[in-house]
């Protein structure tokens, strides 16, 4: 091999500077997102009422994806309701359903969306719960 | 390994019907999901085989319009660019010429000639713009609304050629930065840059059982709102009662929006029930 050394050298230099991040942030932990429940629409309704319109952990893996049969079940086939695992019916909207519980999108959405370098293009077009900043 | 052309055949055969056979046995568990989908339609939901519209000219006045045109466009969420280039309407006025265009002739009743008359979508039978569309983003419902999915939207625009009628607005702008916080539908959503837009016969209005807003906003008679395959809707009584015209019949496109020119006491309508 020519130049085996600069070569070799220009290498090493190289895996320094991709594995940079890794070797940098060994040890370090950071924080888990925690999205807030406790806006003041969830502290009001009665104890046995708060819940999602399905559980939290059905929630937290697949809200996307219901969130997109939702958009198709409303605006391509005319549906309006949507029956939940427990047999509870709701209105199937981000803006009237979602956001009225959940009226907190930066302690709520973003927290974790940030966190996962996610940026869903939902607030394009709807329009977000008004935020007091407390 | 030698085979002989019999074996190679036995072989090819077998795994061709195994193959065959397991993909409509998934097909047919991916189905049984399907059929329990927890989508509902409301119950209270108006329903229609084709929904169509009666417009009474001679109820207007311009204020009327005016009205009409505000509550809609309100509770829709539709920017006001203040440039008539870039104008987004869903619901708006023009004249007659401009409205039937080849219909107007030198001796015609003055008060027609220069009146306005009140357009939007004509939810067409036979829509052009759907047609068009390379993304399906807009499509023609069961009940004959010819509606958008801004989801879908790529803004090319196809559509606003192909639509005779103009009824089909760009958003050359954000729209969100001309909509007043104040005057913001929280229930209803808004548009991003480069969608289409259009009017579509309040279909969330209609899924909970309300008439269109532009329906409720008119006067009394004024828009006659129902579905044009049932008899006795009172689309159909005020279309058998009065003679109507539509815009540019001629392309075929059959509109679903009628026109009642009336003046002079004719147009006969029904009360509201």
């Amino acid at each position: 091999m020519y130049n085996a050394g600069k070569i070799i050298f220009g290498l090493l230099i190289f895996l320094a500077l991709v594995t940079f991040p890794f070797y940098n942030n060994i040890g370090k932990v950071s924080a888990k997102p925690e999205p807030k429940i406790d806006t003041p629409e969830i502290q009001k309704l009665p104890e046995n009422e708060r819940k999602c319109v399905e559980p939290k952990d059905f929630m937290r893996g697949e809200h996307m994806q219901m969130l997109n049969d939702w958009r198709d079940s409303v605006v391509r086939e005319d549906n309006g309701i949507y029956m939940s695992s427990q047999g509870k019916q709701f209105n199937m909207s981000l803006q009237n359903t979602c956001m009225k519980c959940h009226s907190n999108k930066k302690e709520f959405c973003d927290k974790c969306h940030n966190y996962m370098a996610v940026a869903p293009y939902c607030w394009t077009c709807h329009i977000q719960p008004k935020e007091n900043k407390s | 390994m030698s085979m002989n052309r019999r074996e190679f055949l036995k072989i090819a055969g077998i795994s061709t019907i195994a193959g065959l056979g397991s993909v409509s046995l998934f097909s047919r568990l991916q189905d049984k999901t399907l059929e329990a989908a927890p989508y509902l339609q409301n119950p209270e939901a108006m329903k229609a085989r084709r929904w169509g519209m009666v417009i009474d000219v001679s109820k207007f006045r311009d204020e009327d319009y005016k009205k009409v045109i505000e509550v809609c466009h309100r509770t829709h969420n539709v920017p006001d660019f203040k440039n008539p280039k870039d104008e987004i309407k869903w619901i708006w006025t023009d004249t007659f010429k401009h409205t039937f265009p080849g219909q107007e002739h030198e001796f015609m009743p003055q008060e027609i000639k220069e009146r306005n008359f009140l357009l939007l979508c004509n939810h067409c039978a036979n829509p052009a713009c759907v047609r068009v569309c390379p993304t399906k983003a807009t499509f023609k419902r069961q009940d004959g609304i010819v509606m958008q999915d801004m989801h879908r939207c790529i803004g090319c625009r196809f559509c606003m050629a192909a639509c005779p009628f103009g009824a089909r607005s760009f958003n050359y702008r954000n729209p969100r930065e001309f909509i007043k916080e104040e005057n913001e539908n929280k229930e209803y959503p808004a548009r991003m840059i480069g969608v289409v837009e259009k009017c579509t016969f309040c279909t969330e209005r209609l899924a909970i059982g309300k008439m269109p807003a532009c329906v409720e906003a008119a006067p009394k008679g004024g828009l006659i709102f129902g579905d044009m395959d049932d008899t006795n809707s009172e689309v159909r009584k005020a279309l058998k009662e009065n003679y109507t015209i539509r815009r540019k019949p001629e392309l075929g496109t059959e509109p679903s929006v009628f026109y009642v020119i009336g003046g002079n006491g004719y147009a006969v309508v029904p009360e509201k029930s």
